[in-house]
């Protein structure tokens, strides 16, 4: 187990750098990162560019380039931001702790009714609450996710204002203006409208899984086993029913970790919160190559730091699966 | 004779189609006595599982089940989900056809044995699982303390189906159902499965439906035969009588369609079995019988005394003996 | 509900007098909301065709003389106008022409590399196989978002490509973005069925007389696979509606500038709209986004549970 824990860790290191390889031509092409410079600090001299175009790694060979960027990467030689005038890390952090932060509540508050829907779906199949559930989750994926926040913005925020004189949540930042310190009402405050409209996403999607891996294990014959036991039906569905059902949905956690982050994107955005996806946005916008590569490592590095888990938990869930 | 362990009459099972209902069991009556071995034939379909889940209490919810089961003396039909529960596991039990899906995938052997234990006797954590070791060992597992800490999928079918046993006589249940135990397993497995069937019947007095489309597996290990089709009784009696005067043309068919070395040609029965969504009018076998008359039609056969058997044919009296 | 539940197949008794494309055909047909999708889309595909018949207004033709801007919704505007007094209800079937325009084209290209690549990659194995489903498994554990903005500015810095696929901010470009960016999914959806199904005996025979590689794809495979290929589609199409109005929602989609409008456009304006409380302007085109994306998905589901008859096994 541990060894091949090692062994899919160690593993990840070469892909990692293979995709932050790709990762570095595409935004090369993509973003043109010296003409961004040029264009964003049209008065900067020769040697000013000569000094950014070293400094990140922006040598016209990519591979020569792109090992002087992973060096300076790595030795924490970190340049600044295309404008010189803010330090990556910093902003990354910030970035980071906040859209953890949503991402978190949105994805407990989303994976728990998620499964409760799901099951709820499962018992009954074609029943009047199986139909409930399975058409609101299915709208739930189908409507993306910044219509969803559209809407609430304009009932929450807009007319709940014009209803009844002051607006019920905020629609953008984390605090108000000016507010500093930390007051965990207000975060929350700031925090509901974009949790609803992420957590939307994750519930339907959880919900449908739940559904159908339930009634698969439902219909089973080691279910009918557990049944002719004469044990409580309880302990039938959550010691046999369960517990085999949540198997297949630890691959799709990781697997839609993707989807999730891509709808945390844009859903800062809407909402002006100062997380990763705004970050993204932004910094993509501009052309901005100091910040945006960091901002792709972390992507990547959860994304295959996601897979890893749920490759453990799978084969930690499941005695059938042998790590050898 | 005997005390009566199980008393079916007049079973009836119903599942609700979109094409109307489907009536599985059209009225079934069987005996099964203290320490008996009672065979259950008929093709696939013919109801003979349906009629034992339905006594289980193991259909689903569409099914309708009407008529009368007494185990023990107790009527079965009308009791609530938890006066089942405390009987299934307890009083009987079962033992499914395929022991490949009937186990657990993500539970341990021992565990699942236990948990059987548990259900229906106050037994600590540790007495359930000397307890279960005991039982592996009793169903012929050797080394049954370490295959106790396994899981399913590290052991072959018969040894699978040998835990299902173990499983099924944890609480020496009065009555065992064997839903053909050996369906899936190899044919050398299969002689190996019925011995420990045979030495758990003749040690704990069990008594035992053997249901399977088996001829030979009944002539060499049940006392009594009961054979269905379309979901009716067609002929009881001993397995002497019955395979050596079979009276109902349909019994006749089987035997005739049974490999015997020295016999030159096997003679299948024509036609196929009925569709039970709209099943022939007075007995069902008509369509394929070789005897049938218009008088067939009119009247569906009850179960009626023919030397020494019970035979549901109204021209009994008038067909040609077969010496077999 | 019938299905199998717990050994007992009454499907089987009741549907095995049917040819499967029949069975499919019936179970599709059961399905209320696909039906009813069908219908709408239907037409609403009807009712954006006859735009010159339909739409009260052109493009970009004002409602009347000034003032007429963000008028609410009345007589001579029935869904409101914009900032420029344009009326909403007319650019919306305009803009959603434009979207199931870009839906279907895009939808096609993507199905048709997709199944190809696919295909090949299920039947070949090996290699290019496993380095096949690598890269698509990456790339689709990747946010949507990024992904999908970073291969747009890779299509359009590609100089070359530039007269296949036109301006970076034309509805031409978004077609080919959607094309290129939607065959992964196809192709894993394809490779999943060919895989299953080159082990069966009919492909084995075809093997087994001398057919040769191509022959068996273009005959057997795909011919075989029609079902999880008309599923793709649906969800191909869905994808690129949604990714446009995603596209331009952030301003990176087609521009307003040649007349054309999208739903995508709408959309995007309905952003600015909101705080500044033009309801008409958010909720109508969202409306429309919305009933179009749950239609699209109420067949795609459908024919999924119509044609794949593992799935219909209780996982209804």
């Amino acid at each position: 187990m541990f060894r091949y824990i090692f062994r899919r860790a160690a593993w990840s290191v070469p892909t990692l750098m293979l995709v932050t390889f790709m990762v570095y031509i595409a935004l090369r092409i993509g973003t043109n990162p010296v003409e961004s410079y040029k264009r964003i600090n049209p008065r900067a001299t020769k040697e000013k560019i000569q000094e950014y175009i070293d400094i990140n790694g922006l040598d016209p060979n990519y591979v020569k380039g792109y090992f002087t960027w992973l060096k300076n990467f790595l030795t924490g030689n970190w340049p600044r931001s295309i404008k010189g005038s803010r330090e990556v890390w910093p902003a990354l952090k910030d970035a980071m702790a906040n859209t953890l932060r949503l991402g978190t509540v949105a994805s407990v508050v989303g994976i728990f009714f998620g499964l409760i829907t799901g099951v709820f779906a499962a018992l009954k199949p074609g029943g009047r609450r199986d139909i409930f559930f399975t058409t609101s989750a299915f709208v739930g994926i189908s409507v993306p996710p910044f219509i969803s926040a559209i809407l609430l913005q304009l009932l929450f925020a807009v007319y709940w204002q014009r209803w009844f004189g002051s607006s019920l949540f905020p629609t953008s930042g984390v605090y108000p203006a000016g507010h500093v310190g930390f007051n965990l009402f207000l975060m929350l405050k700031f925090m509901a409208l974009p949790t609803i409209v992420v957590a939307i996403q994750i519930v339907a999607i959880y919900s449908r899984y739940m559904r159908s891996s339930l009634i698969e294990v439902l219909n089973s014959d080691y279910m009918r086993t557990a049944r002719s036991k004469g044990i409580s039906e309880r302990r039938i569905l959550f010691n046999h029913g369960m517990r085999n059902a949540l198997i297949p949905l630890v691959t799709i956690a990781a697997l839609d970790f993707g989807s999730i982050v891509g709808g945390l994107i844009i859903t800062e955005n809407i909402f002006s919160y100062p997380g990763m996806g705004l970050y993204f946005l932004k910094s993509f916008g501009e052309g901005d190559f100091p910040l945006l590569m960091p901002w792709m490592v972390v992507i990547v590095s959860s994304v295959l730091a996601f897979n890893l888990l749920a490759d453990i938990a799978y084969a930690w869930l499941d005695p059938r699966i042998r790590l050898e | 004779m005997k005390n009566k362990v199980l008393e079916i009459r007049n079973l009836h099972v119903t599942f609700d189609t979109p094409s109307g209902p489907l009536e599985a069991v059209r009225g079934v009556d069987l005996d099964v006595a203290e320490g008996e071995l009672v065979g259950v034939v008929g093709e696939s379909g013919s109801g003979k599982s349906v009629t034992f889940l339905a006594a289980m209490g193991l259909l689903p919810s569409m099914a309708r089940v009407t008529g009368s089961v007494l185990l023990e003396g107790e009527q079965l039909i009308g009791y609530t989900p938890k006066q089942m529960r405390s009987v299934r596991g307890r009083l009987m039990s079962m033992i499914f056809q395929d022991p490949l899906s009937a186990l657990n995938p993500v539970h341990r052997i021992g565990a699942q044995v236990a948990e059987m234990l548990q259900s229906h006797q106050h037994l600590t954590n540790k007495q359930a699982n000397i307890r279960a070791v005991e039982l592996l060992d009793i169903v012929g597992i050797p080394q049954p303390e370490e295959r106790a800490r396994q899981f399913p999928h590290e052991f072959s079918g018969g040894m699978r189906q040998r835990v299902v046993i173990a499983i099924a006589i944890a609480n020496s249940p009065k009555l065992l159902i064997a839903d053909e135990p050996t369906t899936a397993l190899d044919v050398t497995v299969q002689a190996q499965i019925f011995e420990v069937i045979e030495r758990i019947q003749s040690h704990f007095k069990t008594a035992v439906v053997l249901i399977t489309h088996d001829l030979g597996v009944i002539a060499r290990f049940a006392d009594r035969v009961d054979v269905m089709y379309a979901g009716r009784n067609v002929e009881q009696g001993t397995v002497d009588n019955l395979f050596e005067h079979p009276s109902h043309p349909y019994t006749r068919g089987l035997l005739a369609s049974l490999p015997r070395p020295g016999k030159a040609r096997l003679l299948p029965i024509r036609g196929f079995p009925p569709n039970m969504v709209a099943p022939p009018t007075g007995c069902a076998f008509r369509t394929r019988c070789d005897f049938a008359e218009v008088i067939c039609e009119e009247n569906i056969p009850e179960l009626q005394p023919f030397g020494d058997l019970l035979t549901a044919c109204v021209r009994a009296n008038e067909l040609p003996k077969v010496w077999a | 509900m019938p299905g199998s539940t717990q050994g007992f197949d009454l499907n089987d008794k009741i549907e095995s007098t049917y040819s499967p494309r029949q069975m499919a055909l019936r179970r599709f047909m059961a399905n209320k909301a696909a039906v009813v999708s069908c219908f709408i889309l239907g037409a609403l595909t009807l009712f954006v065709v006859l735009a010159p018949f339909t739409a009260r207004y052109g493009v970009n033709e004002a409602v009347q003389v000034p003032p007429n801007s963000f008028l609410t919704p009345r007589t001579q505007a029935w869904l409101g106008t914009d900032d420029i007094g344009r009326d909403l209800y007319s650019r919306l079937i305009y803009g959603v022409r434009v979207s199931l325009l870009i839906g279907l084209a895009s939808g096609l290209i993507s199905v048709t590399l997709g199944a190809l690549v696919g295909a090949v990659a299920g039947f070949r194995g090996g290699k290019f196989d496993d380095i096949m489903m690598r890269v698509t498994d990456l790339f689709l554990a990747f946010p949507f978002l990024v992904s999908l903005l970073v291969v747009r500015n890779v299509l359009g810095a590609l100089t070359w490509l530039r007269p296949i696929t036109g301006d970076m901010s034309s509805v031409r470009f978004i077609i080919f973005l959607f094309g290129i960016f939607g065959w992964m999914g196809v192709a894993r959806i394809v490779r999943g069925q060919v895989l299953s199904l080159k082990e069966r005996e009919f492909v084995e025979a075809a093997r087994a007389v001398g057919a040769s590689r191509r022959y068996i794809i273009i005959r057997h495979l795909l011919p075989n696979s029609v079902g999880p290929i008309m599923v793709a589609l649906t969800f191909s199409i869905v994808g690129a509606i949604i990714g446009e109005s995603t596209l331009a929602f952030f301003g990176y989609g087609p521009q307003a500038g040649d007349g054309a409008t999208s739903l995508g456009i709408l959309v995007g304006t309905a952003k600015g709209a909101v705080l500044t409380g033009f309801w008409w302007l958010a909720v109508f085109p969202c409306m429309a986004l919305t009933v179009i994306a749950l239609s699209i998905n109420f067949i795609g589901d459908a024919l999924r549970d119509a044609t794949d008859p593992r799935l219909d096994r209780g996982a209804k």
